[in-house]
């Protein structure tokens, strides 16, 4: 059903028609609606979960790690210094191959300190051994919540989620959104169902240390398991697809990129107004497309290399930068494309909620066109 | 009813000969039997005991982090919950994890009234990185990172006072105990598990590397702190003191001499003013809680 909600109560709702059974978050601003909507529900009685409210993010996740392994379905929300503060649960929960899905409302990394958006949290998190999506739109937002839940469980991937989506920008916007009904949720997720938990029936140990002779092949079993989860995400993608009309199988999404000459590159909410550049710049009768990364762990190089193959020139516009280095998405994609000839133009865009409009996705355009990047844009003259 | 043949905590681990704290396992498991899954910090009794691909541990067990076993305990209390099972959850995790780095996590977790027993084997320091002191390390004792020098005579804070923490919570169970009084110790365990909430447990468990004396000595070790009035045993319940291990106090020395983390007390020339705020720690123990056995007073001698 088409409903006109917050991006908070898009993603609140889909939490909720996932069945979670431990929900435990702090509050943290711009996350704060989710989690507050999710309470309400279990004082309304209409979602079934035991809520844990934490003195903190770290314990936040703690708990949720504990209800993992305990045989529970888990969820959490978070953002910017929320998600530094789990920093250390969030390896170790990758580390221990236990699935959730927690949600990133992107906000900036103090200091100084921002409640704005960017995605320098999650991002700063890419190694942790996560899924992260990005979405769109509140529309995407909420589906991949379901998406996501599918793959962290399936029995090849068992590795937690991210499904990140820009603070404010999404997370306090309304926006027409299409939500399931329960029914139809249950038909596509089934319940959780670990193939290990503590038991007193059968006891394991979970969590035990590993010496040199032991740890290389855990790391390396997650990184196989990365790779595994492109093929379930393309299945579950699929299979979403049949079930619900919205198609993401693809980890990554091309627009008008057949015969662009310059390919933007971005992640999250960005993707929605460089379209609208795009459109105006080809009706301008400039050859420009845009590669939307959806799935940025596992990180979909084969996919990016094929989308950008024609392309004249890159720029990826990052929401981040790697203090020292440059922006994440742009030093991967220049990885990706080694060996080609395709200049690859970084960008370090709309950091700490800095807007970016229509005209600067055309600015950005023509720096490129020109053969400048590796900057930050849009910086105010005579500060920095 | 403790099942004191009941073996949980197998045999083969890594632990020092004489190590209190795999003896406090031990009897620990004894008393909260099978039905249990263990929470346990990172510490020397995690690392010792579950080197992969062994383990100790024949009840579920899970080490997370450092500092977060009690908030992972209140996840796995929510979903035991929600599942509608019957497993008591129980903390096992040592003094630095629980009077330092875990502060945050186990007074959350307390205010929250989950159902779980929080037990602390408290050996005075951070064994397992090298002997460092935490704020359970008591006042004098030498360590790697309070050392005994010219001008230092070792760690310069009393022990904190966790179970007054943790009772100031709400916690409807509280008490102190010692791998050297091991009734006592399943007793309370036991107790601490049946009842209801968040309970604290602090185990006195003497580290033979750690504290130095040799590993035969651990029993005598922890008897002697108890003897002294230097470390308490005691129950709390809702919030009153319940029970009290009453004892003929010797003097603190006695405690101290037979441990290398106390030696520059006596060598090279005795420190009495130290000895003797030591001692009026264990005076003000012994007031506070009334552990001294009082004798009848002697006849009085005949007039003339």
């Amino acid at each position: 059903m088409l409903r006109f909600i917050e991006g908070s109560s898009a993603v609140s709702d889909a939490v909720r028609m996932c069945r979670p059974d431990v929900v435990s978050a702090y509050p943290i601003t711009p996350q704060t609606h989710i989690v507050e909507n999710l309470a309400e529900m279990v004082a309304n009685c209409t979602l079934d979960a035991e809520y844990i409210t934490v003195e903190s993010e770290f314990s936040a996740l703690s708990a949720c790690l504990g209800a993992v392994a305990a045989g529970s379905r888990a969820y959490s929300a978070t953002t910017s210094q929320g998600l530094a503060l789990m920093f250390e649960v969030c390896f170790n929960l990758a580390g221990m191959r236990l699935p959730m899905v927690m949600t990133i409302a992107n906000r900036a990394m103090s200091a100084p300190l921002s409640i704005w958006n960017d995605q320098q949290d999650s991002i700063s998190l890419r190694d942790s051994g996560w899924l992260q999506f990005y979405a769109e739109d509140n529309q995407e937002a909420a589906d991949l919540h379901y998406l996501a839940y599918r793959v962290s469980e399936d029995q090849r991937v068992l590795l937690p989620a991210m499904v990140c989506f820009d603070g404010f920008i999404l997370s306090h916007t309304y926006e027409p959104v299409d939500m399931p009904t329960q029914e139809e949720v249950d038909a596509y997720l089934p319940k959780f169902t670990p193939c290990q938990r503590l038991d007193a029936k059968d006891p394991i140990s979970f969590g035990m240390f590993a010496n040199q002779d032991y740890y290389m092949e855990f790391r390396y079993a997650i990184d196989q398991a990365m790779q595994q989860a492109k093929e379930r995400i393309r299945d579950y993608g699929r299979e979403f697809r049949d079930r619900f009309g919205r198609d993401y199988s693809a980890l990554v999404e091309g627009y008008r990129l057949e015969d662009a000459e310059t390919a933007l590159v971005a992640m999250g909410s960005l993707c929605g107004t460089a379209k609208d550049a795009i459109d105006e710049m080809r009706e301008a009768g400039r050859k420009v497309g845009l590669l939307k990364i959806r799935t940025y762990r596992p990180f979909p190089s084969e996919e990016i290399a094929a989308a950008l193959r024609s392309a004249k020139r890159v720029a990826v516009l990052d929401k981040n930068i790697s203090l020292g280095s440059k922006g994440a998405v742009g030093l991967e994609v220049k990885d990706v494309l080694y060996g080609s000839d395709i200049p690859v133009h970084d960008y370090i865009v709309g950091l700490g909620g800095r807007d970016m409009r229509k005209k600067d996705i055309e600015r950005i355009v023509t720096l490129a066109e020109k053969g400048e990047g590796d900057l930050f844009y849009g910086l105010r003259e005579g500060v920095a | 009813m403790v099942d004191k043949t009941l073996e949980l905590f197998d045999c083969g681990h890594r632990g020092c000969g004489g190590c209190g704290p795999a003896l406090a396992a031990r009897l620990i498991l004894k008393a909260a039997g099978t039905n249990t899954i263990v929470v346990s910090s990172t510490g020397c009794l995690e690392v010792f005991s579950t080197p992969y691909p062994e383990t100790a541990w024949k009840v579920p067990w899970i080490h997370s982090l450092f500092e977060n076993a009690a908030a992972v305990a209140s996840g796995i209390e929510a979903a035991l919950k929600k599942q509608g099972r019957s497993e008591k959850v129980v903390i096992i995790a040592g003094d630095g994890a629980t009077f330092d780095i875990g502060m945050l996590c186990i007074s959350g977790a307390f205010e929250r009234g989950h159902d779980f027993t929080y037990i602390c084997y408290d050996n005075e320091a951070y064994m397992n990185t090298g002997i460092q002191r935490s704020s359970a390390t008591p006042l004098d004792a030498s360590t790697t990172t309070s050392p005994a020098g010219r001008c230092s005579t070792g760690n310069r804070r009393p022990k904190k006072d966790m179970p007054a923490i943790l009772a100031a919570h709400g916690a409807p169970y509280v008490a102190t105990t010692s791998i050297a009084y091991p009734n006592d110790l399943m007793q309370k365990v036991e107790r601490a598990v049946e009842t209801k909430g968040p309970c604290y447990v602090q185990v006195h468990a003497p580290c033979p590397t750690g504290w130095g004396y040799e590993g035969d000595r651990t029993m005598i070790v922890g008897k002697l702190a108890v003897e002294t009035g230097l470390f308490v045993l005691f129950e709390q319940t809702d919030g009153t003191v319940t029970k009290v291990k009453k004892v003929m106090r010797k003097p603190v020395e006695e405690y101290l001499k037979v441990q290398k983390r106390f030696a520059h007390l006596f060598k090279p020339e005795r420190k009495e003013a130290e000895i003797a705020k030591i001692q009026a720690i264990a005076d003000r123990n012994a007031e506070k809680f009334g552990i001294d056995i009082k004798l009848k007073k002697p006849m009085e001698k005949p007039e003339g």
